[in-house]
């Protein structure tokens, strides 16, 4: 056997037992532009919240008269509905690229993996903000979704297991100091989501 | 130069099959179907592949059905991993002694 056959063969293996335990198609753009619209997003909220008229710097977290509260909602709901999108679609680009099936037993388990945290904190939270308790939502939502992508790192790139991490502690953080929520929202789901997109971009996308 | 073909397995001379326990390697248990679109191959050329590797007892074969459609999904043995781990460490060898040719 030839030395380039050998090595062609050991490199045959490392890739199929790295392309068959785990999802390497996520794509690092889509953190950058998903944390770009959620900063955008912050500052639209920023400018409802906080017009001049009352220091409501607290807003998201005292309970104001419900219209804002709807906005906001909505704002975030479009956020995460751009960000999936988003998500979605470029890394089935880059699924095909590296010629890993977009909708296979790897990418079933991480999306489950993902969703049952997800969905859960996201009921909480729309429970929560029913009832009135509006300081739970910046906190609760960095820590279910950091407990999403800890759980879902499992079948993905390392990274995301502390990008996961990283989003707890801020929503830990978020908890002891109300009254900055939307302040950790937008560093959570910004800043981090753009310096995490942008490692993987340059380590992985390439 | 004494080269150790001998410690490379028969079994894994086929490229398809060193895939497949490469696979079964790093997963508990992996299915026909997501075999098949992960190595790109034939239902036919995957199927004979894996009976070989049965027959070596390097693999067992689990039978269930999902509804009405039957599911088969593969485990390693001990054994096959073992052999497997042996082949690997003969490829490395080989390497080692071209290198210091």
């Amino acid at each position: 056997m030839e030395e380039k056959e050998i090595q062609d063969q050991l490199a045959s293996i490392r890739s199929l037992m790295e392309r068959s335990s785990k999802f390497i198609s996520l794509s690092g753009l889509s953190g950058v532009l998903a944390g770009v619209y959620a900063l955008v997003a912050a500052g639209f909220a920023w400018t409802i919240l906080y017009n001049g008229t009352s220091r409501s710097y607290t807003a998201a977290d005292i309970q104001t008269n419900g219209q804002p509260v709807y906005t906001l909602l909505f704002i975030a709901i479009l956020v995460l509905a751009l960000s999936l999108g988003t998500g979605v679609l470029l890394t089935i680009r880059k699924a095909k690229r590296k010629g890993q099936p977009v909708w296979g037993k790897i990418s079933r388990a991480l999306l489950f993996h993902m969703a049952t945290p997800l969905f859960s904190g996201g009921l909480l939270i729309l429970i929560l903000i029913f009832r009135g308790y509006y300081g739970i939502v910046s906190p609760a939502s960095l820590i279910f979704y950091g407990l999403a992508l800890v759980s879902a790192s499992n079948f993905t790139f390392i990274l995301v297991r502390y990008l996961g991490l990283c989003e707890i502690a801020l929503g830990l953080i978020a908890a002891c100091l109300p009254g900055y929520g939307l302040l950790f929202w937008a560093i959570g789901f910004g800043v981090l989501h753009i310096i995490y997109g942008s490692v993987m971009y340059l380590k992985y996308d390439k | 130069m004494k080269v150790p073909f001998e410690k490379l397995d028969k079994a894994f001379e086929n490229r398809l099959r060193l895939q497949i326990m490469s696979v079964l390697m790093v997963n508990d248990r992996y299915d026909f179907n997501s075999l098949k679109e992960l190595l790109d191959t034939t239902d036919g050329n995957l199927a004979s592949h894996l009976k070989a590797l049965e027959k070596e007892e390097y693999i067992i074969v689990h039978k269930s059905f999902l509804g009405r459609k039957p599911n088969t999904t593969y485990e390693s043995t001990e054994k096959g991993k073992a052999a497997f781990k042996q082949h690997l460490d003969a490829l490395e060898q080989l390497i080692r002694q071209q290198k210091s040719k």
